[in-house]
């Protein structure tokens, strides 16, 4: 059983709701993203969705644009992102790991060893932005040689058919970004989330985690409400970009808000 | 047998999903696709709509001032002394080069599609332009993303676009040039996907836009071959065009593509020269990669991220190519070479002082490689050389290589 599987069924049993933080890999500097991924799973994570840094990154706002931007001005690359994840895996053998991110560093590496290297780092699954599905089935395959995961996006624009199309290859979990626009945009409507959530389940029984656009407690909660898992990025990267002159004081800053957020989330 | 050998047609690409050979596609992000696929739909049924394509040539006619000439250089012909030169004249079309025969394609869509919104990336703002110029004929909003760097190099065409009506917003993230432009331009649609219509400027991004956009820029190569066999009643020997995105050039090249006598060269921006870090060649020089909606050749590091670029013409200054320009160097169909800075100032003076034609600089790099296949060439074959714009836009920088501020 993958680790994903193995963390989404003692949720279940459990009757939580997984927490998912987003960080990118190196922001502001190298030395903090492992022991931030260890702080934040003491603060309540359950998976952990590391970044790996792209110069182009067309979904992400600002937030993560930036970050992005602080993790390449030391040049953080795909090779880094596996020694980080394999340094976690030393302490840590239960919190799943996914790598979000844009192709082509994927495609310069070549996705055999992609695969190759990822599952041996100790990663779980991939979700690569801008890989639709139809463009995909070489790379999955590839990632179903190491039983890794492809994760793949539910937009609200996504009509029925392709939410059947996109439940038939994902695995691991769904991803619905629950607002139209990039990464750390604006407005939340909780109705229509649950209404697309609704169809979501009518072709998947994998849980469905919600993002884009959660930024504190009580968004969570409303979201938490109706989906299985809540991913939350850009309020946390925030915090790597305010204290990127003392990057000691960026972990306590993330874990504060994702605190506040587990507690918003184990109270339903 | 070469893989040229064994294609009989050239001109059957993309495949239904946008795919040149391995390059093309649709890379993008789930948040994007529904308004890709009903940009697809409506695109199929207009170019099958003999109404839409009759507005299309009668905008082309009344508005753009097509049919462009077909200009023999005679004198530019006789000092270099060898094949016999035609310049297709883009630069006299209505702002000023072949991009408006795109916008004008891409607005009528919009119109077509109810979309009351057109945004746009630019590098030297000739694209923006010919987007705000067609924007402000059709009455709709227009929001033009220009990264911060080239606003500075470009300010003439920045605030023509503002008189024109349009917004034009500083792209101050990554390298704050033509490639941010256009990944701000992607960021803009995703959040106001419902009535917005983004109008790219070049054969590059997701499938429908490189098909799409060159078969309204084919107009140039459509009229250039009727030109040429009327005024030399026999095709060409050799195709010239510079390429950036490569718009100007797949529209001259794509209706001669199963002529097998016509060699086709594309000129890419070199720079300060393909051996150093700092040029705009990605088939010369680059690697496949994706970026920007679609795979092709990149200029990229080799952890994958998209590496600046350089090249003195704003225009060509982008790190990616299109597709299909892509799959017909790989098949052998077209050659790709790179013409320097220096090269293209070079062109952008000889044929100013011969032919008193002022070439924009990314039409120079045209020019500057035709001074260098001419004279190998023989006196009773011929060129046709692309002169996709006009070089009004780059007097100064043209003055300030040459030491002289205005």
């Amino acid at each position: 059983m993958s680790r994903l599987e193995a963390k989404f069924i003692s949720l279940r049993k459990a009757g939580r709701k997984a927490l998912i933080p987003y960080v990118t890999a190196g922001d502001p500097i190298a030395s903090v993203t492992v022991p931030l991924m260890h702080d934040m799973v003491k603060a309540g994570a359950d998976v952990i969705e590391l970044g790996v840094p792209f110069s182009d990154p067309m979904a992400d706002g600002p937030v993560i644009q930036k970050a992005s931007e602080r993790a390449l001005v030391h040049n953080t690359s795909l090779h880094d992102v596996f020694a980080m994840v394999k340094e976690f895996r030393e302490v840590d053998n239960e919190t799943p790991v996914v790598l979000m991110g844009y192709l082509n560093p994927i495609e310069v590496m070549g996705y055999a060893k992609f695969a190759e290297l990822a599952a041996s780092a100790g990663v779980d699954a991939a979700l690569t932005v801008d890989l639709p599905p139809e463009e995909g089935a070489e790379f999955v395959a590839e990632l179903a040689k190491y039983q890794l995961d492809p994760i793949f996006l539910i937009a609200p624009t996504t009509t029925e058919e392709r939410i059947a199309k996109l439940c038939s290859v994902a695995s691991g979990f769904i991803y619905y970004v629950s607002v139209k626009g990039v990464t750390g945009a604006a407005t939340l409507d909780t109705g229509a989330v649950a209404d697309k959530m609704a169809a979501i389940r009518r072709h998947t029984e994998l849980p469905v985690g919600v993002g884009f656009g959660i930024k504190d407690a009580a968004s969570a909660k409303s979201i938490g409400a109706v989906a299985d898992a809540v991913v939350v990025g850009s309020v946390l990267v925030k915090q790597a970009d305010a204290h990127q002159d003392n990057p000691d004081a960026v972990s306590p800053a993330i874990c504060a808000i994702l605190s506040e957020i587990r507690g918003a989330l184990d109270s339903l | 047998m070469s893989q040229q050998d064994s294609i009989n047609d050239f001109m059957n690409m993309p495949d239904d999903r946008g795919h040149f050979g391995p390059y093309g596609g649709r890379f993008i992000s789930e948040t994007l696709m529904a308004a890709i696929e009903e940009l697809t739909d409506a695109y199929e049924s207009a170019k099958k709509d003999p109404e839409f394509l009759a507005e299309f040539d009668h905008d082309l006619k009344h508005y753009v001032g097509r049919p462009s000439p077909l200009y023999f250089a005679k004198s530019w012909t006789e000092k270099l002394g060898g094949a016999q030169i035609y310049i297709k004249r883009e630069d006299l079309n209505h702002t000023g080069a072949h991009k408006v025969n795109n916008t004008i394609g891409q607005a009528l869509l919009a119109k077509r599609m109810g979309k009351k919104r057109v945004i746009a990336e630019t590098g030297a703002g000739q694209h923006g332009v010919a987007t705000a110029t067609v924007a402000a004929r059709f009455g709709m909003e227009c929001v033009v993303y220009m990264g911060a760097e080239d606003i500075q190099r470009q300010a003439l065409n920045v605030y023509r676009m503002k008189l024109l009506g349009a917004t034009v917003v500083p792209v101050e993230s990554g390298s704050a040039t033509l490639k941010d432009a256009l990944n701000e331009a992607m960021r803009d649609w995703v959040t106001n996907v419902d009535d917005t219509f983004y109008i790219i400027g070049t054969v590059a991004g997701p499938h429908p836009y490189p098909a799409m956009v060159r078969d309204f820029q084919s107009i140039i190569g459509r009229e250039a071959r009727e030109q040429i066999m009327e005024q030399a009643g026999r095709l060409p020997d050799a195709l010239v065009a510079c390429v950036g995105g490569g718009s100007n050039a797949i529209g001259l090249f794509y209706p001669f593509l199963n002529d097998a006598g016509v060699k086709i060269y594309g000129v890419e921006a070199a720079g300060d020269g393909i051996e150093t870090a700092n040029h705009a060649a990605p088939l010369c020089a680059g690697q496949p990669g994706v970026l920007h909606g679609n795979r092709t050749y990149l200029i990229e590091d080799p952890n994958g991220q998209i590496i600046e670029t350089h090249s003195i013409s704003a225009g060509l200054d982008y790190p990616g190519v299109g597709p299909e320009h892509a799959w017909l160097k790989d098949v052998g169909r077209a050659e790709y070479v790179a013409i320097n800075d220096d090269e293209a100032l070079a062109g952008f003076h000889d044929v100013t002082r011969i032919e008193g034609i002022l070439p924009a600089l990314e039409s120079s790099h045209a020019l500057a490689y035709v001074t260098k296949l001419a004279p190998t060439m023989n006196k009773d074959e011929i060129i046709i050389v692309n002169l996709s714009g006009r070089g009004d836009k780059d007097i100064h920088t043209v003055a300030a290589r040459d030491g002289i501020e205005f």
